[in-house]
């Protein structure tokens, strides 16, 4: 208990640290935040004093960084320029898309990436375990938006087969049924999925290869052989359930990345979610907005190893001790 | 027990993945060197109208795009700022990630506390979104700016594996050695500990390598990395994205670039790495 009271409060000081990064950042390129909003639409000097007043811009440092900080706790960042809203109404639309999608990646990474890379262990060496190796090291070179792209235009385009872009079809009638609805969207996750779930299954493969490689040479698995227990007994149930289990711990790890990572596939199949919200903050010289999401993500980071840490610390007893 | 770095990259070159990575990479850097004196001009349009969007032929072998310019010219000149970028970006997260590391690991105490919790901090922050809020407010960032940002952005990792590094040698006879005869702690730094870090930091700095490409390809494929009309390989996906039915060479080509370029370091890396941690294997 003493541990966990101790990890979280170490939680919370990384997290306010990263949240006063992510203020000073936004202030240490030249110019300030509104200053290339000109790039995209003609202003004249009069509407930047009107919005560089409306974004307390024209504030000393100081008295930004308190408005900042004072907003960030209550979990206020201030209004969207270019959509005019609170950052915080825009973040909780876009949230459940990036989770579905986030979701369905980790478990197919996880599912199928653990098991492939057991399966590597088991045959290490091979020539199928040097094959299935190669190709991830060449999934995980691949752009993550090329590939999005070339499957949105064969799968999408050319082939027919899956809609390439959004999350809904926009013709479906107002009174279709639920069953009508998550198949639609279901359609609609299958490429922006697959695309990172290619890109991001090696790193899986390569964790549970070499855990489950560790667990096939520790004692209990020698003693379960003196045994005689049956080989697949062994592999799967003894040398497997272990080999998972720096893999689990990865899980919160990895939810915030596959978020943050999702940017440029979001953006490419035009999935609603943070990504692309991010995305196009960018473009649109958005900083309130970008700063909002740029919060969210890393806190997702730090709630997400401190998950990750208890998650260990409650399966190996000796985290806690240490 | 690691193994130093001279030894560690001829192990690495013994086997065929280190072999093949160090082979198709030297390939791609001549390419980039050499290619663009041979071939046409990037930059030039020839005649927007008649030959724009020309499928592969002889003449173009990756086709042209709807400028009419040549898309291997570009690929080509591309390699160079793609690997210009990444040469840059990571000598500078190498560079502080080691610094960093030395001083939290050797010096230890405060130094170290203040330090590494600056880093833990910062890493809850992801590098794309670090790189985006300062690309997005920053007025048109020159090349030479994105490099060094995309450096300044990369050491925090390195300096975690250069402490773990520091702390497991400050104890050793040779550093102990050298300071019960009166040696500086900056000479202890840089003289005797900071070659033996080489090994784990060549492994991430040839690992680093691949991913400042694949960063810099994203942002320059938002609009936010190189400027066009430099030609990068992510700037080029992006002009392709819009004619993807009519001439989608324009976007393939710079995309199997970016995955040949990034499987060659990986896979030297990758080798280096199980070269010089022989429990990897």
């Amino acid at each position: 208990m003493k541990w966990l009271a101790g990890r979280v409060g170490q939680a919370i000081v990384t997290a306010a640290l990263a949240v006063v990064l992510a203020f000073f950042l936004m202030r240490a390129a030249p110019g300030d935040p509104l200053s290339r909003l000109g790039d995209e639409h003609p202003l004249s000097p009069q509407q930047v004093q009107v919005l560089r007043a409306r974004y307390g811009l024209d504030q000393p440092l100081s008295a930004q960084f308190r408005a900042f900080v004072a907003g960030a706790v209550r979990g206020d960042f201030g209004t969207s320029i270019q959509y005019g809203r609170p950052v915080s109404d825009l973040i909780l639309q876009r949230l459940p898309a990036s989770l579905l999608l986030g979701g369905t990646v980790l478990l197919i990474t996880f599912v199928l990436g653990s098991w492939l890379g057991a399966m590597q262990a088991l045959r290490a060496g091979s020539a199928g375990d040097q094959a299935v190796g190669a190709l991830s090291l060449a999934a995980y070179a691949t752009p993550s938006f090329w590939l999005g792209l070339v499957l949105a235009w064969l799968v999408g385009i050319e082939w027919r087969l899956l809609p390439a872009a959004g999350m809904h079809d926009p013709l479906l009638p107002m009174d279709a049924s639920w069953a009508t609805r998550a198949l639609d969207i279901g359609r609609h996750l299958i490429l922006p999925a697959l695309t990172l779930a290619v890109v991001n299954i090696g790193a899986t493969m390569r964790h549970e290869r070499s855990a489950m490689l560790q667990a096939l040479r520790e004692p209990f698995v020698q003693s379960a052989r003196a045994r005689g227990l049956a080989e697949g007994r062994i592999r799967w149930h003894h040398a497997f359930r272990n080999a998972l289990f720096p893999v689990v711990t990865l899980f919160g790890l990895w939810l915030p990345l596959v978020v943050a990572g999702s940017v440029f596939v979001e953006k490419v199949f035009a999935w609603p979610g943070l990504g692309a919200l991010a995305a196009d903050a960018v473009s649109a010289r958005d900083y309130p907005l970008l700063m909002g999401v740029t919060v969210l993500v890393s806190l997702m980071v730090v709630g997400g190893a401190l998950v990750a840490d208890a998650a260990y610390a409650l399966l190996d007893p000796r985290v806690r001790r240490a | 027990m690691r193994l130093p770095a001279s030894t560690a990259i001829r192990r690495a070159l013994a086997t065929p993945r280190g072999r093949a990575g160090i082979m198709a990479l030297a390939a791609i850097v001549l390419f980039g060197i050499f290619a663009p004196f041979a071939l046409p001009d990037p930059f030039a349009q020839p005649d927007i109208v008649t030959e724009a969007m020309q499928a592969p032929s002889a003449l173009h072998p990756f086709g042209t795009d709807q400028l009419s310019r040549d898309v291997l010219s570009r690929v080509a000149t591309g390699a160079r700022v793609s690997l210009a970028v990444a040469a840059v970006a990571v000598a500078l997260s190498m560079t502080l990630g080691a610094l960093v590391g030395l001083l939290a690991g050797y010096l230890g105490g405060a130094v170290d506390a203040l330090l590494m919790r600056l880093v833990d901090g910062a890493m809850a922050v992801p590098r794309l979104f670090v790189l985006l809020l300062l690309v997005a407010t920053w007025e048109r960032m020159p090349l030479v700016a994105l490099m060094l940002m995309i450096g300044a952005t990369g050491w925090l990792g390195t300096s975690r594996l250069v402490r773990a590094e520091v702390l497991r040698l400050k104890d050793a006879d040779f550093v102990r050695g050298a300071e019960a005869l009166g040696a500086r702690s900056g000479r202890i730094m840089f003289r005797h500990l900071l070659p033996n870090t080489m090994g784990p930091l060549l492994v991430a700095a040839t690992l680093g390598v691949g991913d400042v490409i694949l960063l810099e390809a994203g942002l320059s494929f938002l609009g936010m990395g190189v400027r066009p009309p430099t030609p990068s390989w992510g700037g080029m996906i992006l002009d392709g994205k819009d004619v993807l039915t009519a001439a989608p060479w324009v976007s393939i080509f710079p995309g199997l670039a970016i995955i040949a370029t990034v499987l060659a370091v990986n896979l030297f890396g990758d080798a280096l790495r199980a070269a010089s941690d022989p429990r990897e294997t």
